[in-house]
């Protein structure tokens, strides 16, 4: 089943610019899998080694993934994925 | 509480008039003081418009001269200002603008040592920063200090905006991004470029954020992280949750000690 997820500006280079792309999978953890496998090279702006980088946080549609199941979280049609990392310009 | 001149009641007439505001709560806005921390991007517009809503202090905090290369978005400043101070010119424009608010100009870089006793002077803090060092420090001495944070940040063409007031019960900075991120892990500032009026209309949601809070209508961004994205011409907003673990506002944070981080954007 196809999930949409929300491509952040600085992770768009890996989309070919698409703002939003997508994915299968039924967990948080095989979306960002297939994303990988479709867009190579952003899973290494993600994660710190097995881990989501603290400064990148990741939502199901308006729920922050830490606060529900983490990774493990289900997702399902019409779900939202977004991920949303730390900018900081002035 | 003071009288308006018949001055102010022309001035702010089209606030005296509308419902949610009235005299009452121009009175509010004359008597709020709110620093501005950064004169650039976000700092620049949000300034015009809390002078011109008649703010009545007006805290400028930067260390840093106008460069050309700022005027493409940061409008406070003029062509005549290149290398002169952001506050300078700043107080200077304020001033031409609305004569009516008294401007406090803070001619340094915010640190552990001078952040507390600057922030104490007011009622609300804007942060118009332009990097995480500085970010954290406005935030970890907000939580200290039981001052609302009015939080803004951009890139390229992609912004973020809500509104941290621990002391309301609300979430910090920290809930949103624990830590400093590592040298090297995000674009570096200068490099990464910016749309110009992509601050503006940023800039512009944090002061009208700032004004809601001061005259304490509608329903502010708290606890609400909004995203703004210009190319896609879309908005959408998350939940921003307390963290039981924030190392600042969390229950089991301990004291906050306030950090002077490395910049990590290389200049």
């Amino acid at each position: 089943m196809g999930i949409l997820v929300r491509i952040p500006t600085p992770l768009r280079k890996f989309t070919g610019g698409q703002a939003t792309v997508q994915v299968e999978g039924s967990t948080v953890v095989e979306i960002l899998k297939d994303l990988d496998i479709k867009y190579p090279g952003i899973r290494e702006k993600l994660y710190d080694g097995q881990d989501i980088k603290r400064f990148i946080n990741i939502y199901l549609n308006d729920e922050d993934i830490r606060l529900l199941g983490g990774e493990q979280t289900s997702v399902s049609t019409g779900d939202k994925v977004s991920i949303i990392p730390a900018i900081s310009g002035g | 509480m003071f009288p308006f001149t018949e001055e102010q009641i022309r001035r702010y007439s089209r606030h005296i008039i509308l419902p949610d505001v009235g005299g009452k709560g121009q009175k509010k806005l004359l008597a709020a003081r709110v620093l501005i921390v950064g004169m650039g991007g976000l700092g620049s517009p949000a300034a015009l418009y809390l002078a011109a809503a008649g703010i009545g202090t007006l805290g400028l905090l930067d260390f840093d001269v106008v460069e050309l290369s700022n005027l493409q978005r940061q409008v406070i400043h003029s062509t005549k200002d290149v290398d002169r101070l952001k506050v300078d010119s700043a107080e200077e424009t304020i001033k031409a603008l609305n004569p009516d608010v008294s401007v406090n100009l803070h001619k340094e870089r915010a640190s552990s040592e001078n952040i507390l006793d600057i922030i104490s002077e007011y009622d609300l803090v804007l942060d118009g920063t332009d990097n995480f060092p500085t970010r954290f420090l406005i935030n970890d001495a907000c939580v200290l200090a039981g001052k609302t944070n009015v939080y803004g940040a951009v890139f390229q063409f992609e912004g973020q905006i809500s509104v941290f007031s621990p002391h309301q019960g609300g979430p910090c900075y920290r809930c949103l991004i624990p830590e400093m991120p590592p040298p090297g892990s995000v674009p570096s500032c200068q490099e990464a470029g910016v749309l110009g009026v992509l601050p503006g209309v940023v800039g512009l949601l944090q002061a009208t954020e700032a004004i809601k809070m001061i005259l304490g209508i509608g329903k502010p961004l708290l606890g609400r992280l909004m995203l703004f994205d210009a190319l896609s011409m879309e908005t959408f907003e998350v939940k921003l949750d307390r963290k039981k673990d924030c190392p600042v506002c969390g229950p089991d944070s301990g004291p906050i000690e306030l950090i002077d981080y490395e910049d990590i954007c290389e200049i």
